[in-house]
């Protein structure tokens, strides 16, 4: 038999399904982001670390000149070391049929049959390569569905100076490239660079390594030391060529896929900590606003002598049961959100298969969290009314103490009218209720603020980066450093109209015991084609001598200006040199070091040598400019400014702007939730107030003014505090948000705060529009028959 | 020899004060709604209680029921003190001993008239069965339905079998007929008058309308917080014999 006060908990929650029901919406907000971003997030590291371990992915890796295939048993002897395979990896240039610009590869060498120990593949389509024809490959399928190729297609390559045909027999996956990435480059171009598979014997043969290799990967005991394996390798291979073995850290898509996973759990975190706050602050608001209301009932069931701790316990399982829905809701719209965005990231990052699961425990948290948000309201106000003598709670509340209010003292009572002054004192009367209400609206604003500043971050990083900082059309690389005899070619080439020479070099960059991989940049003195910024948009000039590093480097690194950094070089005889550090720039994308051309020259005890030029080219040259590069035989490869531009809103930032556009919907939802129950308690508090008003003559519309025109004011108010709120919350999501792929500045538009305005005025027309229908139907004999 | 001292030798004590005070602390005023209450009543009597508005009736009233402390003085109930008792045994004393009617009935709208009553007999000890005691204010065929679809007086008797169906030792009942016409008003009173004799619950029925004093034992004037007048009515009306 189920109890009355059960049977009145149930009767009572279906007589507030609508307020409800926008409770509900209002945690289901919060608990859906808090399980989407846990648990793609989680998805996502456990499918790479699946898939890591699937298909083998190695320890450590090494590039180097040329050693015969004999040290391969020097190799396996390290300590440590429990497999190394061997291979030949191959730069190649290539020519897609109807595609103008330029392409790269890289081809690294599979067994002649089968899989490779290490780094296997994933076959997508058609087989792995067989030697016996010689020119077989398989394709990276980044770059197959770039340029819609698959097996039987066929492209040229020039390998070593030979061009050959080569023919696709396979597309394939691996998680030693999972994010493709050209060497030096930092924006993923899947058209202008691919990797491709090729058996060893074949591609040996193509680049003149036959009983040779120039690239080893490691698989390491579990109890091996990485440092002191890779010392060991580099200890045997220095004398052919190598440029120092690295386990995982700094492989490049181990380490590109990290810092993204590493943003991505930023906002993972930075989204769910933030709007389940504000959803567990907003439900404790309106939950305690509610029960306020049910203060006379409460008396009622005291004076009946039931316990204050049943008194509680019936509105703790109404809100309950109000919680379990959201929670559901939530739940439910995290994973089916969580999936779809899983799917997503899957076909970006082409894994072979997407391990999404919501795990138990993320969607208890969330539960629980909100639970005890809403819970903690019902005590808070329940405690409130039973605490008082029940014949004193069964009172109506006394009359409330108006004053005349402040704007009236003012001397504009004479201007307003009755009703105005009305919405004016009432507000007045209840500052703490009006400020919480004001406080609410601003909230909900603010986090369709969070959700939706992103954009504009990023469009103001594409527009420092690829416009004010860099000026050139185009980035020609060349394979090998070269003499300032490459850059005059370049500029004789018609259409082109200014050329400006820089050099890379990669290097360790060490300060105390800290270190970091990334390379420096030697830019031509007053150079214009790559502009250094300070963080107020200044531009900088590369000193005489010393070297500029970008600041989130110089955090990174804990060093400063006057310090001195030690560089050891990862290419040619890898001198190791030391430079003072003269200054920071501020860049948003990447971390690097920047030197005068000729300083970096003569650390580097070379001659004027450079690794590439950037260039500018009237508009209409472009693709003359393309063919005639395929004639440089030293080009590595080029890069248009416009096509990175778009290559980074196509890669990295659409990952961060899919996040926040899922959050941004979860934001609309907490955002109405809260309005809506405002609205809705408003109208419960007041109704009878109303209703006399509606008795003693007013009208409708002069009713409906003195509660909507309240709700209108706290609504307007609430938006700046909004604006000024969400701009916090945006600041500590990106403190959090530091990459070294790339950082975001806090920029947010006109339009973003037109949005979130927006959307809440929306909201709050909506909500009044119910109200207002429901004032209508007010039920005047109920005020007449009861008390007040 | 007087009905009163009849009731009075053969009865015993149910509520016992002496010098009870109430001061309302407003802040900037304190407000005395009670300045130093002597009384006594008996099992099985029914007392009305007159005053004006303001007097302190039902101050007094929230006191004996246990909805409201006393600020100096002592009652006691049955021989226990209210005045020391802690939150727990007051809500002891009104879920077993206490029955309430109040002037706005107070129904929880949520409920039908009978589950209004069963929330109350689920805590009881010893209860009627609900049907029983709406039967017992002649509203069996209206059981089912919500307070918003019951007339006031309706509403007023639900509250009455709500206050009864526990058999309280005592009924408080606050001004059960003021927000009633007469004629509904007698119905409840009726009703009221039913209860104490067919129970013998003592009862205690705040009104500020004199004519209803005559269907009680005795009559207890309340004015300014002190009993100025107690008067034992040695012929008692029936409440359908009153009018007003
Ligand atoms: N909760 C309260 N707070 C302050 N003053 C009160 C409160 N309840 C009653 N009073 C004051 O105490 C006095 C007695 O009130 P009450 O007992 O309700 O009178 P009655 O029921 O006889 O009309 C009145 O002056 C009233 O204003
Ligand atoms: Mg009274």
């Amino acid at each position: 038999m189920i109890s009355s006060l059960t049977l009145k908990m149930l009767r009572d929650l279906w007589g507030m399904k609508g307020q409800a029901f926008a409770i509900a919406m209002v945690l289901a907000g919060g608990v859906a982001t808090f399980v989407m971003s846990r648990s793609v997030f989680e998805s996502l590291t456990l499918t790479q670390t699946t898939f890591y371990r699937d298909y083998q992915f190695a320890d450590a890796f090494v590039s180097l000149k040329r050693a015969p295939e004999s040290m391969r048993t020097r190799l396996a002897e390290i300590p440590g070391v429990q497999t190394v395979e061997t291979r030949v990896m191959a730069q190649a240039s290539v020519q897609v049929l109807g595609y103008e610009q330029p392409v790269t590869a890289i081809i690294v060498s599979q067994p002649d049959h089968g899989q490779p120990i290490l780094n296997q593949l994933h076959v997508k389509a058609g087989e792995l390569a067989s030697p016996a024809a010689g020119n077989e490959i398989v394709i990276s399928e980044a770059f197959a569905s770039a340029h819609g190729l698959k097996p039987g297609d066929s492209l040229l390559a020039t390998i070593n100076g030979r061009q050959r045909r080569l023919r696709i027999v396979g597309v394939a996956i691996t998680p030693e490239f999972i994010y493709q990435l050209q060497p030096g480059a930092i924006i993923p171009d899947f058209k202008a660079f691919g990797v491709f598979w090729m058996a060893r014997t074949p591609l040996a043969a193509a680049y003149d390594m036959e009983g040779a290799f120039n690239n080893a990967v490691f698989r390491l005991d579990a109890a091996a030391k990485e440092p002191d394996v890779v010392k060991a390798i580099d200890l045997l291979l220095a004398r052919y060529g190598s440029v120092g073995a690295h386990g995982r850290y700094y492989q490049t898509s181990h380490r590109y896929l990290t810092e993204e996973f590493k943003g991505l759990n930023q906002m993972a975190i930075m989204f769910p900590v933030i709007f389940l706050s504000v959803a567990a602050f907003l439900l404790n608001v309106v939950v305690s606003r509610l029960i306020a209301t049910q203060r006379e009932q409460v008396a009622i069931l005291k004076a009946f002598g039931y316990t204050t701790g049943a008194i509680v316990w019936h509105y703790v399982s109404l809100i309950l049961m109000i919680t379990a829905l959201g929670a559901a809701m939530g739940i439910a719209a995290g994973a089916s959100l969580g999936s779809a965005m899983s799917s997503v990231y899957m076909d970006y990052y082409r894994f072979p298969y997407m391990l999404f699961h919501v795990s138990p425990s993320i969607a208890l948290t969330a539960s629980a969290i909100c639970s005890v948000a809403a819970v903690s309201g019902v005590f808070y106000s329940v405690y409130a009314a039973a605490r008082l003598p029940p014949a004193e709670a069964m009172q109506p509340a006394p009359p409330a103490r108006y004053h005349v209010s402040f704007a009236e003292r003012m001397g504009l009572g004479r201007l307003l009218s009755q009703p105005s002054r009305m919405i004016i004192r009432n507000l007045e009367r209840r500052p703490v209720k009006s400020m919480l209400s004001v406080i609410g609206v601003a909230f909900a604003c603010a986090v369709l603020v969070t959700g939706q500043f992103f954009g504009d971050s990023a469009d103001y990083l594409v527009d420092l980066q690829f416009r004010v900082s860099q000026r050139d059309d185009m980035t020609i690389t060349f394979i090998e450093p070269a003499s300032r005899a490459a850059m005059h070619s370049v500029l004789a080439m018609r259409g082109v109209n200014y050329v400006e020479p820089f050099r890379n070099v990669p290097a360790d960059f060490r300060f105390e015991h800290r270190h970091f991989r990334t390379s420096i940049q030697g830019l031509t003195p007053n150079g214009n084609m790559h502009r250094l910024l300070t963080r107020s948009i200044k531009q900088v000039d590369t000193p005489p001598d010393g070297i500029l590093l970008t600041d989130h480097l110089a955090g990174m690194l804990g060093i400063g200006v006057g310090d001195l950094l030690t560089v050891e070089v990862l290419e040619g005889s890898r001198p190791v040199r030391q430079v003072p550090v003269v200054g920071v720039v501020n860049e948003w994308i990447g971390v690097y070091g920047y030197m005068q051309l000729p300083a970096l020259n003569r650390m580097m005890r070379e001659g004027s040598a450079i690794t590439g030029v950037y260039l500018t080219a009237d508009s209409d040259a472009q693709s003359q400019i393309f063919r005639d590069l395929k004639e440089i035989p030293r080009v590595a490869g080029s890069t248009l400014r416009l096509q990175a531009l778009r290559n980074f809103y196509d890669t990295m930032a659409q990952q961060m702007l899919f996040f926040a556009f899922f959050n941004t919907i979860l934001a609309g939802s907490i955002a109405f939730g809260v309005i809506y129950n405002s609205a809705r308690i408003a109208l419960s508090e007041r109704s009878r107030e109303l209703a006399s008003l509606r008795v003693l003559g007013y009208t409708r519309g002069e009713i409906s003014f003195i509660l909507l025109g309240e709700l209108a004011v706290l609504t307007l108010a609430g938006i700046p505090l909004g604006f000024v709120i969400g701009r916090s919350l945006g600041a500590l999501m990106l403190m959090g948000f530091q990459t070294e792929l790339y950082r975001f500045p806090l920029i947010i538009q006109h339009s973003t705060y037109a949005f979130a305005a927006t959307v809440v005025l929306v909201s709050a027309l909506l909500s009044g529009w119910i109200v207002r229908r429901k004032l209508d139907h007010l039920d005047l004999v109920a005020v007449l028959k009861t008390k007040e | 020899m007087s009905a009163l001292s009849a009731l009075q030798s053969d009865q015993k004590v149910v509520f016992h004060a002496r010098d009870l005070r109430k001061v309302y602390d407003m802040g900037e005023v304190q407000v005395h709604a009670l300045r130093g209450i002597d009384l006594d009543l008996f099992a099985g009597e029914l007392v009305v209680m007159l005053g004006a508005s303001g007097s302190g009736k039902s101050t007094l009233l929230n006191i004996l029921g246990g909805l409201d402390r006393a600020t100096a003085g002592h009652v006691e109930y049955l021989g226990k003190d209210l005045t020391t008792a802690d939150d727990r045994s007051l809500t002891e004393y009104r879920r077993h001993h206490v029955g309430f009617v109040f002037q706005f009935y107070n129904l929880i709208p949520s409920l039908t008239a009978l589950e209004n009553v069963s929330i109350v007999t689920e805590i009881a000890n010893n209860p009627m069965r609900p049907q029983e005691a709406l039967a017992l204010v002649g509203l069996a065929d209206r059981m089912d339905h919500f307070p918003s679809q019951l007339s006031g007086g309706q509403q007023q008797r639900v509250a009455i079998a709500r206050a009864i169906a526990k058999r309280p030792q005592v009924l408080l009942c606050d001004e059960p007929t003021g927000a009633l016409d007469s004629a509904t008003g007698i119905v409840v009173l009726e009703a009221l008058d039913r209860v104490n004799r067919e129970l013998g619950t003592t009862t205690a029925v705040i009104t500020h309308n004199a004519d209803i004093a005559q269907m009680a034992h005795r009559v207890i004037h309340l004015s300014d917080g002190h009993i100025s007048e107690v008067h034992v009515n040695d012929q008692r009306k029936r409440p359908e014999e009153l009018s007003w």
